[in-house]
């Protein structure tokens, strides 16, 4: 990594759609190099506070503990893969490099990188397939893919391995954790199991204007066993946050 | 296939040509038989080859003049939007005005010879190309723009990896629309003042009573309209291979 990854503070005086209030007088604290799950019901801004923090969004203010702009800092994966149909997979992962106009150096180094990526995602063999012809599941581990290319100390990533099979989603879950392991992640899931593996800490989004909840702090490090007792016993607990929490947002 | 559907296709409406002759009685210099068509092609071959090179060439020409023109248009009205907001008004006003009613002008202005009428093709084509381009660079996906926001991308880039590539199908559609109406053009310019062309030669023909070499210098006309399209669209198609 090209340099420590930093906190981020993320402050919301007011933030209101047509609908209603989204969020009023937010304050929230993501530590540096540590993972922060987002849950909650859909529509209670989890993806909301990923694009305010990618600096998508106007509404928010983010910033990092070490004073310096977070533009530049950080990779965002989307809810789609947003890989590009006229590219091969090869030639997406090197997207961002590209778009920097990054100089020959520069691009063989993102070259070998994404080549070693794309074996460890499993699509060695598919580095030159244009992105229709892959599955769902291929085509976000494609993207993730492109994600980890970035190397950015900061990384946002929405519902990652939402469409992929069990063994799969576990295998990049392993990757993501552990290619990501020094780096200040937020990740936004519906998937209670994988926030507890992956998560330094979770928060629970609910209500309306939206409250958040937490942070929860599961004991030890990620990624934890899926069969660990106090996983299993969190989940449990987890869900019926969950489920109190659906209820607030729809009572609203 | 698609070959055996084009020939049955052609075979029919050669055979409703000739039934047409036959039911309508109709004498050979209003409606000759496709017999007789095909005879003055074959006996004028040369004058035809000769007449159908020049409206080719304008053809050609106009197509490449007008799709340059179109597409260096769209991205600088893509680019600029105080550009686009004082321009794209007036490009739409000039389509209120009938191409036609300018080729006297354009004969005028810029002679007997190829320049009016690829002048012409240009006008028609300039257009359709424009508008298609521009549409489909406005119509980028946000989610990619954001994704090459959050990569630090400079508008340039942009433009260049995203907004153009994106924009190609629709660019194509353009150059398709192009394709079909440029012989328009230049035929219509043939018509108002030349020395050569497929539609000088209809006039010729037509005020000599030849109506067999009009109908053969109108079937030329077609098929070099048909091979050109799909020439074209075999090419466009190739460039946006990646479009399901």
């Amino acid at each position: 990594m090209p340099e420590p990854a930093p906190a981020i503070h993320l402050r919301i005086d007011r933030l209101a759609w047509e609908e209603g209030i989204l969020f009023e007088d937010l304050d929230l604290s993501f530590p540096a190099g540590r993972w922060s799950c987002l849950l909650g019901p859909s529509g209670c801004g989890k993806t909301t506070l990923l694009r305010l923090v990618a600096g998508l969004l106007e509404g928010g203010e983010a910033r990092a503990s070490d004073g310096r702009p977070l533009d530049g800092r950080i990779a965002y994966m989307a809810q789609s893969d947003l890989l590009l149909p006229w590219l091969t997979v090869r030639e997406n992962l090197v997207l961002g490099p590209r778009l920097r106009g990054a100089g020959r150096a520069l691009m063989r180094d993102a070259r070998e990188r994404a080549a070693e990526l794309l074996a460890q995602v499993g699509l060695a063999a598919y580095a030159e397939a244009l992105p229709q012809t892959l599955s769902g599941g291929m085509r976000q581990r494609a993207a993730l893919a492109r994600t980890l290319v970035e190397d950015r100390p900061v990384v946002l990533m929405d519902e990652p391995f939402s469409a992929l099979d069990t063994v799969s989603r576990h295998r990049l879950q392993e990757l993501a954790a552990r290619l990501l392991a020094d780096r200040t992640v937020l990740l936004v899931t519906h998937n209670p199991l994988e926030a507890l593996r992956l998560g330094h800490q979770l928060f629970v989004l609910g209500g309306r204007p939206t409250r958040v909840q937490g942070p929860l702090v599961p004991e030890g490090a990620p990624p934890r066993p899926a069969g660990d007792p106090a996983v299993l016993r969190l989940q449990g607990a987890l869900l019926d946050q969950l489920v109190a929490s659906a209820a607030l947002t729809e009572a609203a | 296939m698609r070959l055996v559907r084009a020939l049955v296709t052609a075979a029919g409406l050669l055979a409703l040509w000739q039934l047409l002759v036959w039911a309508t009685e109709a004498p050979p210099y209003i409606l000759p038989a496709p017999g007789r068509v095909a005879a003055a092609f074959v006996a004028r071959i040369d004058l035809l080859l000769a007449n159908a090179w020049v409206t080719a060439l304008e053809i050609v020409l106009g197509i490449v003049i007008g799709t340059l023109l179109g597409i260096a248009s769209a991205l600088l009205l893509a680019s600029f939007a105080p550009l686009r907001r004082w321009l794209l008004p007036v490009l739409v006003m000039t389509q209120a005005l009938p191409v036609f009613a300018l080729a006297p002008i354009l004969v005028l202005w810029l002679g007997y010879g190829l320049a009016s009428k690829v002048a012409m093709a240009v006008l028609i084509i300039f257009f359709p190309v424009t508008a298609a381009f521009l549409d489909g660079l406005a119509r980028t996906s946000p989610g990619w723009l954001e994704l090459a926001r959050t990569m630090n991308a400079s508008p340039g880039a942009m433009l260049w990896h995203i907004r153009v590539p994106a924009a190609l199908p629709a660019l194509a559609s353009g150059i398709r629309v192009a394709a079909a109406v440029a012989p328009i053009g230049a035929v219509v310019g043939e018509w108002v003042g030349s020395s050569a062309g497929l539609g000088y030669l209809m006039l010729q023909a037509n005020g000599r009573m030849q109506v067999d070499l009009m109908f053969a210098a109108l079937l030329m006309l077609c098929a070099m309209a048909l091979l050109l399209y799909f020439a074209l669209d075999h090419g466009l198609r190739r460039m946006t291979r990646w479009q399901v």
